[in-house]
């Protein structure tokens, strides 16, 4: 069962083929994706007509690729605009709770912890709609009683990076907790003692702390925020997200343009993880 | 310190607490309770004239009459406990093998290889699963070149389908868990296990299982709640006829704009989720917080 433990040969190798298996079974998707950028038909299927750089560089339709597919271009711009404002927000409402969490005691706090995880338990389609259907409400009472007409509570952008940032906070939080509750006070004390201001010892030796799990969670928030389909269908209104715009394109059947994009967001996760790898190995060590 | 210096100590340290908790309530109550608490009001109602509204519970109600939204809810939680056993199932002895039987360099980098995957889109992953599986794929094509199948063979747009696409979009959400348990787990305990005279079946239902607990229910919660809530895998994977409870909510409110309708399923998705993790937590004696944390 453990390398100390004496085990047949035909059980070690039979547990090994299961292993390779399971990996070939996560990967070979993703291979398949990639390999289809490059096939030279209109279809990402078989038969394989050869190889081209069509799917990127494509000028003209129907082999319009992606470095000139200016919808998917535009979409890409949308998720990148969405995810830097949901990571930067859910980032400093997570350090907020994380003091609030590993540092004040208060009658409630348990009650407010369990309510701070909800979220993850919250199917994303139905935080989704919930918010939709409660930004409508305000909307339409502002409309009869003032008759104004808040534009940003309609589906839309805005409610669209409310809507992940309502839970990805939750994720940061738990990600920089985790962190703070390593954290040694008696560092801050000896700060304050040295005549820092409270918030001085905060900013220039507790945050220094921190950063790598802010930026882990940062990573993490970002990832999220960009891959978000469930929550950000329910809100999105005119102007499409990448993974909204890919899907639309799904159900219709695309051309391996769409391999193309995946390429680029597998090479994007790809360079963010190895990224987030290298700022925290030294932590560990 | 003197008693004036330890009232305005005392007042700054809560006037700091105020400014920490104010974020969070305004959070949590915005963005998750009061719309909950709305979306309840809103199942609640029906529309009488333009912008006039009574209570009914008539949302409730074509649920349980119309055979249609029961079968499909009740179809949605079948198939969604099925998919969180079988990632159970196929992730332990991968992540047994990652946590206990290996280490060092080897360990690290299956771990890291295990989570690749699950860096990219959800929508990519299953993008290729459709390509493996359609009628022109790459499944049906080496069926034919292996002469097993005369002719191409649809693979796409059923239930198997949609279930491999679930397990592989889940399985990250049950290694992580997994591995951080048994990772905890002194390997002496299983030799201690062994040197009492127990056999791998023993040591395993004894020992290694109890401890991994907390991590099995973790993952099983996180992977029961994101099959249930998913609407891309079902969608792309099952076509038409995929028929998950989500592609309802979907329906009622964006293209019939149906809302109290599509509030009340929402509701009840929602009571069906919490009352299958709460079930869940309840039968292995776990706590929510521990779990989740």
């Amino acid at each position: 069962m453990i390398p100390s433990l004496s085990s047949s040969r035909f059980y070690r190798v039979s547990y090994r083929c299961y292993v390779g298996l399971f990996f070939i079974f996560l990967i070979t998707p993703l291979l398949v994706v990639a390999a289809f950028s490059f096939n030279d038909s209109l279809f990402p299927s078989l038969p394989w007509q050869g190889f081209t750089l069509d799917w990127y560089l494509g000028a003209r339709s129907p082999r319009l690729g992606l470095l000139h597919d200016h919808a998917l271009l535009d979409s890409i711009v949308v998720s990148v605009q969405v995810a830097v404002v949901t990571t930067v927000a859910s980032l400093a409402l997570a350090t907020c709770n994380a003091f609030l969490f590993e540092r004040e005691q208060f009658p409630g706090k348990n009650f407010l912890y369990v309510l701070m995880l909800m979220p993850l338990v919250i199917p994303g389609v139905i935080l989704g709609v919930s918010i939709l259907v409660f930004s409508s409400t305000v909307a339409n009472w502002f409309e009869v009683q003032f008759e104004v007409e808040l534009e940003a509570l309609r589906p839309g952008l805005v409610l669209v990076s409310l809507g992940q940032f309502a839970f990805i906070t939750t994720i940061a939080t738990l990600v920089i907790s985790a962190r703070l509750r390593k954290f040694d006070l008696t560092l801050e004390e000896a700060a304050m003692n040295l005549g820092a201001s409270r918030l001085t010892a905060i900013a220039t030796v507790t945050l220094p702390f921190l950063r790598p799990a802010l930026l882990g969670a940062a990573v993490v928030a970002f990832l999220m925020s960009f891959e978000n389909f469930n929550t950000t269908l329910m809100l999105v209104g005119s102007e499409a997200p990448l993974t909204i715009a890919m899907f639309d394109r799904l159900r219709e059947g695309s051309t391996p343009v769409l391999n193309a994009v995946s390429v680029l967001l597998m090479l994007g996760s790809a360079c963010l993880a190895l990224g987030s790898l290298f700022v925290q190995r030294p932590e560990k060590a | 310190m003197n008693r004036a210096s330890f009232h305005r100590n005392r007042s700054q340290f809560r006037l700091g607490f105020w400014l920490l908790l104010a974020p969070i309530v305004l959070w949590l109550s915005l963005l998750i309770i009061l719309p909950h608490v709305d979306m309840v009001l809103v199942s609640l109602r029906e529309r009488i004239a333009s912008r006039q509204y009574g209570f009914s519970l008539d949302n409730y109600t074509a649920f349980f009459t119309e055979p249609l939204y029961w079968n499909t809810f009740v179809r949605t939680a079948v198939m969604s406990i099925i998919a969180t056993l079988m990632t159970l199932i196929i992730a332990f002895p991968v992540s047994f093998y990652i946590a206990k039987v290996l280490s060092g360099r080897p360990k690290i980098a299956l771990f890291i290889l295990c989570l690749i995957p699950f860096w990219v889109s959800e929508l990519v992953r299953t993008y290729g699963w459709m390509i493996l599986l359609r009628e022109t794929g790459l499944i049906s094509g080496a069926l034919q070149w292996l002469g097993l199948a005369g002719q191409p063979v649809e693979l796409l747009y059923n239930d198997v389908a949609i279930m491999i696409g679930l397990i592989y979009t889940s399985m990250l959400f049950m290694v992580v868990p997994l591995v951080t348990t048994l990772d905890s787990l002194d390997n002496s305990l299983i030799e201690a296990g062994y040197d009492l005279g127990g056999n791998g079946w023993q040591v395993m239902t004894n020992i290694v299982i109890p401890h991994a607990m907390p991590g099995i229910m973790s993952g099983c919660i996180v992977v029961f709640m994101l099959t249930l809530g998913n609407y891309l895998t079902p969608t792309l994977l099952g076509g038409k006829d995929s028929l998950w409870f989500t592609e309802q909510i979907y329906t009622q409110f964006i293209t019939r704009f149906n809302w109290e309708q599509g509030a009340a399923f929402g509701i009840l998705l929602l009571i069906l989720s919490s009352l299958i993790v709460w079930l869940g937590l309840k039968l292995t004696k776990q706590s929510f917080t521990r779990v989740m944390s």
